[in-house]
C-alpha cells in the first residue's frame, strides 16, 4: 500500500501524540449527514415505515437522485425542498459518507410465496442492472434488498404513470409486469425485495 | 490544492508534530473531557449520544430528573385514539449501554465561574463543558387565573407526560355534543404548527366518537404555521367553514385573545365573548426552561443568545444552550431543530478540545402535521451560515404545495411515522 503524504503525517503527529486519547474533530461529510438521519435514521439506515435508507447507496446514484430532486424532475413529498439547499460539493460529502455506511435491514412484513414469486421476476428481469437481487451498489442504481416496501411501491407508481423517467428498458420491462400481472407481480418483486436481511 | 499551500500544509504539519513532541505528554496530564448534559429530553439526548459517538475519549454524563421521556411529537395521535401512550416513552437504558452516566436528578444552579452544576440532592459536579437543554416554561398567570395548580386540571399538555393523559382523559370522558376549547399562545412558542395539529387530530376523535362536538380555537395571533394547508385540511375532513364544522378560529383581530379562566365554572374569557367549555386546553406563553433563568443564560427576551457555530451561550463561557430555550432562530422550536443544533453543538465542543476551528456547514428542519389518518402536510428548510449566523438557504425548503394530491399527502403522513421512528432512534437508540 501505498500512503499519501498527508495521511503519513497524520499518522506520523497520531503516534506522536500517543494516539488514542487525541481524537479527530468531526469532518464536514459527516456533519452534512448527521442531520439527514432525523429522517433516514442514524448513519443512513432506516427504521421504516417508509422512509427509505440511503446507507451503502452508490455515490452515483445519490449525486443523481439529489440533481433529480433539485430541478423537481423527481417527484417529491420534501425532498425537493431539502435538496436545494445543498451545493454539488456537499452533496459529493454526503454521497461519499452514505456509501461508506453499512445499510442495516430492519425486518418487514412480507409473504414468503410471495416473496418467492417475485425472485423469479426479478431474476427473469431485473438481476442485470439490480445485481444480487437488488443489494449492488456497484452498478449505480437504486438499492432494492431490504429496502422499505411502501417507498418502492411508491416509486414503481411514479415510474409506470410516467411520472419519474428510468431507462427505457426498464420501463419496459416494469410495464411487462403490471400488464400480465397486474399489481400482483409488482406486489410479488416488492415482497421479495422487502424480505431480504 | 495549489503548490504553494501544500508546501504550507506541509510545514504546518511537521511544526504541530514536531512541537507535539515537546508538549504531547504535559497535554495529556492537563486536557480533561467531562461533559455534564442537563436535560435528557430531544436536545440533550441528541447531544450526549453524537458525543460518545464521535469522540469516545469524552466523558458524558447526562443529568434528567425523569426515567422516561415522553415525546410530545406524535403525542396529538395518541389524544386521537390512533396511538398508544407506550410508543411515546422512551428509557434511557441504550444510552447508558453507550457508556454515558446517566443522573436522574434535577439541577438547580450552574457555577460558571467555578464550572461545576448543584444537584437537588445538594451534590455538585465539575464540567469542562456544560450543554444545557431544558426545553421550555411557561409564563403562569400571562392568563389571569391559569397557573401550576390549575394546570393540572386544565391541562397544557404541552410538555408530554401526564398532562397529555389528563387531556386524553377528558376527552374520552367529554359528552358528545360538548364544546373543547384549545388556546394557543402568541409566537415565539414551541413547536409553531402542533396547536393546529392538536386541533385536527382531536377532531378526527370528536368525528368518530361524539360527532355533535365542535372545537373552538381562541388564538392569540393573527395568522398561524401552515395556516392555508391547514384550513384545506379541515374543509376536507371537518367540514371548515360551514354551519356544521367541527373547528371553528377566532382570530386575535376576532377576539381571540383569552384574559382570564376561571377553573370551577369552566368557563374562558376571551376578549370576544365568555366560552363554557366541557375541555381546556390552555397553551400558555413561554420562555426559556426555568435553568436557564436561575444560570443567568437568559437575555431580556426570556431565551438563550448562543453563538450559532458552537451554540456556547454568549454570557458565559463553556455552557451551551441547545433546544428551545436557544435562540436559535430562523430554526423554529421544533424537536428536529433541537437534534440538528444537539449534532452541531456536540462536533463543535470536540473540535474545541482539540484546538481546531468548529465546522457548522448546515441544518436540517421538517415539521409534519397530521390532519387525518393518511393526510399529512410538511414544513421544510434547510440552514447554512452567513457571517457566523444561521440563515435560511436561498431556494430550498418551504410547505407542501396547495394543490398537492390526496395521494401526495398520504405519503407524507408515512414518512411522518417514519420521521417519528427514525428520530427517536437516532435520540434514544
Ligand atoms: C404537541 C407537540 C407536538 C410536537 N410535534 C413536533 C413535531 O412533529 N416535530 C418536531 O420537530 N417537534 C415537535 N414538537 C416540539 C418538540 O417536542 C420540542 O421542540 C423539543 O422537545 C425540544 O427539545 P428540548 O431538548 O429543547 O426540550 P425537551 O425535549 O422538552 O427536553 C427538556 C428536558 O430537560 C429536562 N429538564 C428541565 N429542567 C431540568 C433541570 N433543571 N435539571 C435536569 N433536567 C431538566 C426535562 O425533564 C426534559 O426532559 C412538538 C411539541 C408539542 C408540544
Amino acid at each position: 500500500m501505498t500512503v499519501s503524504k498527508p495521511v503519513k503525517y497524520t499518522l506520523m503527529s497520531c503516534l506522536l501524540f500517543g494516539l488514542n486519547a487525541h481524537a479527530v474533530s468531526p469532518n464536514k461529510a459527516s456533519l452534512l449527514a448527521n442531520a439527514c438521519a432525523g429522517c433516514h435514521g442514524p448513519n443512513g439506515s432506516s427504521q421504516g415505515p417508509a422512509t427509505p435508507s440511503i446507507a451503502e447507496m452508490s455515490p452515483v446514484y445519490f449525486i443523481e437522485s439529489m440533481s433529480a430532486f433539485k430541478t423537481d424532475e423527481r417527484p417529491a413529498t420534501v425532498m425537493n425542498r431539502i435538496a436545494k439547499g445543498y451545493t454539488k460539493e456537499q452533496i459529493k460529502l454526503m454521497a461519499d459518507f452514505f456509501y461508506s455506511q453499512k445499510m442495516l435491514r430492519t425486518e418487514q412484513l412480507t409473504d414468503p410465496a410471495m416473496a418467492s414469486l417475485g425472485e423469479t421476476l426479478h431474476a427473469a428481469n431485473c438481476e442485470k442492472c439490480h445485481a444480487k437481487g437488488g443489494r449492488e451498489s456497484a452498478d449505480d442504481s437504486g438499492l432494492l434488498a431490504g429496502q422499505k416496501i411502501p417507498y418502492l411501491r411508491y416509486t414503481i407508481q411514479d415510474i409506470l404513470n410516467g411520472d419519474r423517467a428510468v431507462s427505457r428498458k426498464m420501463f419496459k420491462r416494469l410495464s411487462s409486469i403490471h400488464d400480465e400481472l397486474d399489481s400482483d407481480g409488482i406486489e410479488q418483486l416488492l415482497h421479495y425485495y422487502g424480505s431480504q436481511k | 490544492m495549489s503548490a504553494h499551500s501544500r508546501r504550507h500544509f506541509l510545514k504546518l504539519s511537521l511544526a504541530t508534530a514536531a512541537s507535539s513532541i515537546i508538549h504531547a505528554p504535559l497535554i495529556h496530564a492537563t486536557i480533561s473531557k467531562h461533559v455534564v448534559i442537563i436535560g435528557g429530553g430531544i436536545g440533550g439526548s441528541t447531544a450526549a449520544r453524537y458525543l460518545r459517538k464521535m469522540d469516545s475519549s469524552i466523558k458524558v454524563t447526562l443529568i434528567e430528573p425523569k426515567s422516561h421521556y415522553t415525546t410530545c411529537f406524535m403525542s396529538n395521535e395518541f389524544l386521537a385514539g390512533l396511538r398508544s401512550f407506550k410508543s411515546l416513552e422512551f428509557s434511557y437504558h441504550k444510552l447508558a449501554e453507550q457508556g454515558i452516566s446517566i443522573i436522574h436528578d434535577y439541577v438547580v444552579a450552574i457555577d460558571a465561574d467555578k464550572q461545576s452544576i448543584t444537584r437537588s440532592s445538594g451534590d455538585t459536579i465539575h464540567y469542562d463543558r456544560c450543554i444545557v437543554s431544558p426545553g421550555i416554561d411557561f409564563k403562569w398567570n400571562a392568563i389571569e387565573g391559569y397557573d401550576e395548580t390549575t394546570a393540572k386540571d386544565i391541562p397544557h399538555a404541552y410538555q408530554a407526560g401526564q398532562q397529555t393523559l389528563t387531556l386524553k382523559k377528558q376527552l374520552d370522558a367529554m359528552r358528545n355534543g360538548g364544546t373543547v376549547i384549545i388556546a394557543p399562545p402568541a409566537n415565539p412558542f414551541r413547536c409553531p404548527p402542533a396547536p393546529y395539529e392538536r386541533a385536527s387530530q382531536i377532531a378526527h376523535y370528536l368525528k368518530m366518537h361524539k360527532p355533535k362536538s365542535k372545537i373552538i380555537i381562541l388564538d392569540d395571533k393573527e395568522e398561524f404555521s401552515k395556516q392555508k394547508l391547514f384550513e384545506a385540511g379541515w374543509k376536507r375532513h371537518y367540514g371548515y367553514g360551514t354551519n356544521h364544522s367541527i373547528i371553528e378560529w377566532v382570530s386575535v383581530a376576532q377576539g381571540g385573545h383569552v384574559e382570564s379562566i376561571n377553573a370551577k365554572s369552566h368557563i374562558v374569557s376571551a376578549q370576544a365573548d365568555d366560552f363554557k367549555a366541557d375541555v381546556i386546553n390552555i397553551i400558555p406563553p413561554q420562555q426559556a426552561g426555568k435553568l436557564a433563568f436561575t444560570a443567568g443564560l437568559t437575555d431580556q427576551s426570556g431565551w438563550c443568545p448562543v453563538d450559532h457555530k458552537t451554540f456556547e451561550s454568549t454570557i458565559h463561557k463553556n455552557i451551551h444552550v441547545i433546544g428551545d430555550s436557544s435562540i436559535s432562530s430562523p430554526l423554529p422550536k421544533s424537536g428536529y431543530a433541537a437534534n440538528s443544533e444537539a449534532k452541531v453543538c456536540a462536533a463543535a465542543i470536540i473540535s474545541l478540545f482539540n484546538g481546531d476551528r468548529p465546522l457548522a456547514p448546515s441544518l436540517i428542519n421538517t415539521c409534519y402535521s397530521l390532519l387525518a389518518p393518511n393526510d399529512a402536510i410538511s414544513v421544510a428548510m434547510v440552514y447554512g451560515y452567513k457571517n457566523d449566523k444561521i440563515i435560511k438557504m436561498d431556494g430550498a425548503g418551504g410547505l407542501t404545495p396547495n394543490d398537492t394530491s390526496d395521494h401526495m399527502r398520504q405519503r407524507e403522513a408515512d414518512y411522518a411515522h417514519s420521521w417519528f421512528n427514525n428520530i427517536t432512534h437516532d435520540i434514544f437508540g
